[in-house]
């Protein structure tokens, strides 16, 4: 490994830009993401930067089971992401569908559809369960260890 | 002869890459954009990132795969950002900073006014170029934009050129002070915080309305040189009124202190407007130059000219 290549894995430890999405979550998790945020918990001490397009994000936040009407979304923002990418996921409903799962319009858990790295347990999680799970994929992303996409369910 | 052209192409290039170009100029402006964004945290109460943030966001774009959306050509896609950040090195190394080593030649404000304007203009493209109707709408913005806030800059630089009977900057930096330069300045100061996008004036990249504007669809190393476009865009516009405005201070080695202390007022000041302030709408900015900053142009103008 070259000096050019220590400095930018060092970088993208230090600068991860996050895109929140919702694939169907009662909005539960999305109020602790928006507080991880605040003056607070101040997510930007860690570089953290909410970022309103995913073709500028390093890390997808997803809460919520998979639904029907969600999934061509999902697929649509994580293709759109550049690499390296890694996937938050927050809350039980992406892990395990949780209280809405064998419903008809849940399809089931996200991992079965994009590789997710990091898994923050909580109904919904703590603030500061979610900033550590944003820490530990931005550490996964310097040591280059994010999981690769092999098949996609489409 | 022609060690003399040697050291002058050696010194002009040295202004382009070095300083107050490519290398000082990032180096500047990677801490003038931590000190924003550091500091409006604290007005916020948070504690802010740490200093070297803008450095490794900038690597890190270096860093990550670029994809082309459809329905662009790579040569816009690459070669606008491309152009914004080579005018906004030129129009840097033009900046009568001290310790520049390029010669300065009669004209070069007329050469840095349209340099200055390069950034704006490849905004517009870019955001027109990339079909997100995001960028269209930023790009349209920045259009509207740019005819506000140029009216008190180019004033105050043409009231300043007037003054000094001069079009060019080294002349106009070494002029002695008078009202013109006290004018000038505010109208100066008027302009910066459109000029740098930034609150109230943040509406061509309004992050709640448009997304990130013409930037939207741009990602890795085309990103990565319109947010570096960006910072030098910051230095070239402080260091450009700091050089203006202090010139009882130009050759003694205070200068430099003098230059460093204004140049971090003038961010601070831009920082903490735009911590305090929301944004305006763009009738309401565009009404806002045209009426304030049209007073502001004639009074500075008035002041020149009349004496």
């Amino acid at each position: 490994m070259n000096a050019w290549q220590k400095l930018l894995q060092i970088a993208r430890g230090r600068s991860p830009w996050v895109y929140c999405l919702n694939t169907g979550a009662c909005n539960g998790c999305d109020i602790e993401i928006a507080a991880s945020l605040t003056p607070r918990y101040d997510a930007e001490q860690l570089g953290v930067r909410r970022e309103g397009s995913p073709k500028h994000a390093d890390i997808l936040v997803v809460s919520g089971p998979l639904t029907l009407r969600t999934r061509a979304a999902l697929l649509d923002i994580y293709q759109q992401m550049p690499g390296p990418k890694a996937v938050v996921a927050i809350g039980s409903c992406p892990a395990s569908g949780n209280v809405f799962a064998g419903s008809p319009t849940v399809l089931g858990p996200v991992d079965q559809f994009i590789p997710v790295d990091v898994y923050v347990a909580g109904c919904p999680p703590r603030p500061q369960a979610i900033l550590q799970g944003i820490a530990q994929a931005a550490r996964i992303l310097a040591e280059g260890k994010q999981k690769k996409r092999v098949e996609v369910k489409a | 002869m022609i060690t003399s052209l040697f050291h002058s192409v050696a010194g002009d290039l040295a202004a382009l890459l070095i300083w107050p170009g490519l290398v000082g100029g990032a180096l500047l402006g990677w801490l003038y954009l931590w000190l924003m964004r550091k500091l409006t945290a604290r007005l916020q109460g948070r504690q802010g990132p740490p200093f070297y943030q803008p450095f490794f966001d900038f690597i890190k774009l270096l860093g990550k795969e670029t994809l082309l959306p459809a329905g662009i050509s790579p040569v816009l896609f690459y070669g606008l950002p491309l152009a914004s950040l080579v005018a906004t090195l030129f129009a840097l190394a033009l900046v009568p900073a001290p310790g520049n080593p390029l010669r300065s030649f009669p004209g070069d404000l007329v050469v840095l006014l349209f340099l200055l304007e390069v950034p704006a203009l490849c905004e517009v493209l870019a955001g027109f170029a990339a079909r997100s109707p995001y960028g269209q709408v930023g790009a349209a913005r920045e259009a509207m934009m740019s005819l506000a806030y140029n009216l008190p800059l180019l004033s105050a630089l043409i009231a300043l050129a007037a003054g000094a009977g001069s079009f060019s900057l080294s002349v106009m930096a070494a002029a002695p002070v008078s009202w013109v330069h006290l004018v000038a300045a505010l109208a100066f100061c008027l302009s910066l915080p459109a000029r740098l996008k930034s609150n109230p004036f943040s509406i061509p990249n309004a992050e709640q309305e448009v997304v990130a504007g013409a930037h939207t669809e741009f990602n890795g190393l085309p990103l990565a040189l319109l947010e570096l476009s960006h910072a030098l865009e910051l230095v070239v516009m402080v260091s450009l009124f700091a050089a203006l405005f202090l010139s009882p201070l130009a050759g003694s080695p205070l200068a430099w202190v003098a230059y460093l202390l204004v140049c971090l007022a003038l961010v601070v000041f831009v920082t903490v407007i735009g911590a305090a302030t929301a944004r305006f709408k763009l009738h309401q900015a565009f009404g806002f130059y045209w009426s304030w900053g049209a007073a502001a142009a004639i009074l500075v103008l008035a002041v020149a000219l009349i004496r």
